[in-house]
């Protein structure tokens, strides 16, 4: 495996000039970046999450040479981001939900061709990766619209297209799929999904819809005020936050007292009695049933996969392991 | 290691010709305004010029020269503050590029991204301008009585050119005070624009230490003044030798040392916005 980006105690630190009476002005000095160590390999499939104001973007930008870091070693693709912004450009694809790399008066088959020019791809190359797009992303309807009149969800295919006809190594995504309708959302994950199942496109995405990290992401890095506060699979993140599968059990009558199950202890009573809800520690949900199939008329089984939302929540609010 | 980047195909010339292009083709689809703005591109400096009459309609000289003489130094600001605003006028846009965060976008591309910044704007418009400074300019030195000689033929061109080049640098100096400092334009515009009409008089009109800053501190002495005095044969009143008449490409090289040194901090000074 060969690393793609490799990021050690990368900081960033802005000033801030805060009203202190009529005239004076105080310096503030805000920590929107302290101290992230990332490596991601070639191939992976990173999920970048974390509260508003976390320092996802402020990470992302350091990572493309858009900002400087105020301390730490930064290599993507070899390179150093700001010192040689210029040929890492060649090497990444950049979609941030709220820039538009597109020219707004031009058809988007323009802007395509005007970033082969840019990119300075042969037009084989450009011309093959256009066309793969345009199949999986549903462009032909819109290729000669200009990009003012797209909708968001035309525009965003358009988006993820023009960072890709270079064929970077490194794909960056900050929130590409915010503010989609349904139908979009689901097209962009499928194509990034697509992308992710061809192997060789290093893909990091932030967002806040975790339904995208849950689609595409095996690795997920959580941070808080510009720390990583995890950096693990998805199942690494619910065992180390207690989240558990649940089994809800629904009973004809209630019990006057629930039972209590070894290695799977009582979570909520609802519903007067008649449903009760097990978390899922060292016992099964065969074990479960058994222990209550003695005991009671069972109506009705389910078992509910742990809520990655709730998670991230509780994680959120407090950087402390919940248990 | 990752994979090294591949070299690209092309070279960059070719690129920058393309976003030229596609400029081009988004000013002209507004065919009118476009007609419009060069004729309005023209007013701006014939205003400069009657400007100047006006005020030789009051008086015979100025700070010791003639309208003739005078005309010359308009002649030669008109023609290179045209050309530089015609070229590198646009960095004016800066300031909103930092403040909307947009700037974030001509950073990715791998493209420089002042020559980015400046392609993608470039005002077409303003060449109806930089043409009139030019027919000033010779009008203005076709007039003034000039003994020519090869050496003022030969600064009768550089001398544009390195005004061309200084003008330019204070554009994107000034700019750069937008990485710092987001409500810069009107600071920015006064140092531009006063510089352009500080240019446009003999600097004995100018007194104390609003000469010795304008003048000799940021260099406009020596981009009208000093070569118009070299090709009018005349010594400077305030007492420098000959040979400044010569000084303006070194000035102006100065300049452009600083300008870069300036940009590249402001853009190690960017700090984007949030998303």
């Amino acid at each position: 495996m060969s690393l793609v980006i490799d990021a050690q105690g990368l900081r960033k630190e802005f000033t801030v000039r805060v009203k202190a009476g009529r005239l004076r002005r105080r310096k503030r000095v805000v920590t929107a970046v302290d101290g992230v160590d990332l490596r991601v390999d070639r191939g992976e499939m990173l999920g970048y999450i974390g509260p508003n104001g976390a320092g996802k973007s402020t990470t992302l930008k350091m990572l493309t040479g858009v900002l400087t870091p105020s301390a730490g070693e930064v290599r993507v693709c070899g390179l150093r981001p700001v010192a040689e912004r210029t040929r890492l450009a060649l090497g990444v694809g950049v979609v941030f939900g709220q820039r538009s790399q597109l020219w707004w008066d031009l058809p988007l088959r323009d802007s395509f061709d005007l970033l082969r020019h840019v990119y300075r791809v042969p037009a084989d190359a450009h011309a093959a990766r256009l066309r793969r797009c345009r199949g999986l992303l549903d462009l032909d309807g819109f290729l000669d619209t200009p990009v003012r009149q797209l909708s968001l969800g035309q525009r965003m295919r358009g988006e993820l297209t023009a960072a890709l006809l270079h064929g970077p190594q490194v794909l960056f995504l900050d929130e590409p799929t915010i503010g989609l309708d349904v139908v979009s959302k689901q097209a962009v994950r499928d194509f990034l999904a697509e992308l992710g199942r061809a192997g060789d496109t290093t893909l990091v995405l932030t967002t806040h819809d975790l339904a995208d990290i849950e689609r595409l992401c095996r690795r997920l890095v959580v941070i808080d005020h510009g720390r990583v506060v995890h950096d693990g699979t998805i199942a690494d993140l619910h065992g180390r936050y207690g989240s558990r599968r649940l089994v809800v059990a629904e009973l004809d009558a209630p019990l006057a007292t629930p039972p209590v199950l070894p290695g799977a202890p009582l979570a909520r009573v609802e519903t007067d009695g008649r449903r009760l809800v097990y978390a899922l520690e060292s016992a099964g949900v065969a074990q479960v049933v058994s222990g209550l199939a003695g005991l009671a008329t069972l109506r009705d089984i389910s078992v509910v996969e742990p809520d990655i939302e709730e998670v991230v929540a509780r994680l959120y609010r407090a950087a402390v392991p919940v248990r | 290691m990752a994979d090294r980047v591949a070299e690209p195909s092309g070279g960059t010339l070719t690129a920058y010709r393309a976003l030229l292009g596609a400029q081009a083709r988004s000013q002209t689809a507004y065919r009118t305004s476009f007609v419009v703005d060069l004729l309005g591109n023209v007013g701006a400096t014939v205003f400069d010029v009657l400007t100047v009459l006006v005020l030789y309609g009051v008086t015979r000289e100025l700070g010791g020269f003639t309208l003739r003489e005078t005309l010359v130094m308009v002649g030669l600001t008109a023609v290179a503050f045209a050309t530089a605003d015609l070229l590198v006028g646009n960095v004016e846009r800066l300031p909103r590029y930092v403040r909307t965060g947009l700037f974030d976008a001509v950073l990715l591309r791998p493209l420089g991204a002042l020559p980015q910044l400046l392609l993608m704007d470039l005002p077409l418009r303003k060449v109806s301008r930089a043409l009139f400074g030019l027919a000033v300019w010779v009008a203005a030195l076709s007039v003034a009585g000039i003994e020519w000689t090869p050496a003022r033929v030969v600064l009768a061109v550089v001398a544009p050119l390195a005004a061309v080049v200084f003008f330019g640098a204070v554009f994107v100096a000034t700019a750069t005070v937008s990485f710092f400092w987001v409500e810069s334009g009107e600071l920015a515009n006064s140092v531009t624009y006063g510089g352009r009409d500080f240019t446009s008089y003999p600097v004995t009109v100018f007194e104390g230490w609003f000469r010795a800053a304008f003048a000799y501190g940021l260099g406009f002495a020596f981009v009208s003044y000093q070569p118009a005095l070299a090709l009018l044969g005349r010594a400077d009143p305030l007492g420098l030798p000959a040979w400044a008449g010569w000084a303006a490409p070194g000035v102006a090289l100065v300049a452009l040392a600083g300008a870069a040194a300036a940009w590249r901090v402001g853009v190690r000074h960017y700090r984007s916005t949030g998303s």
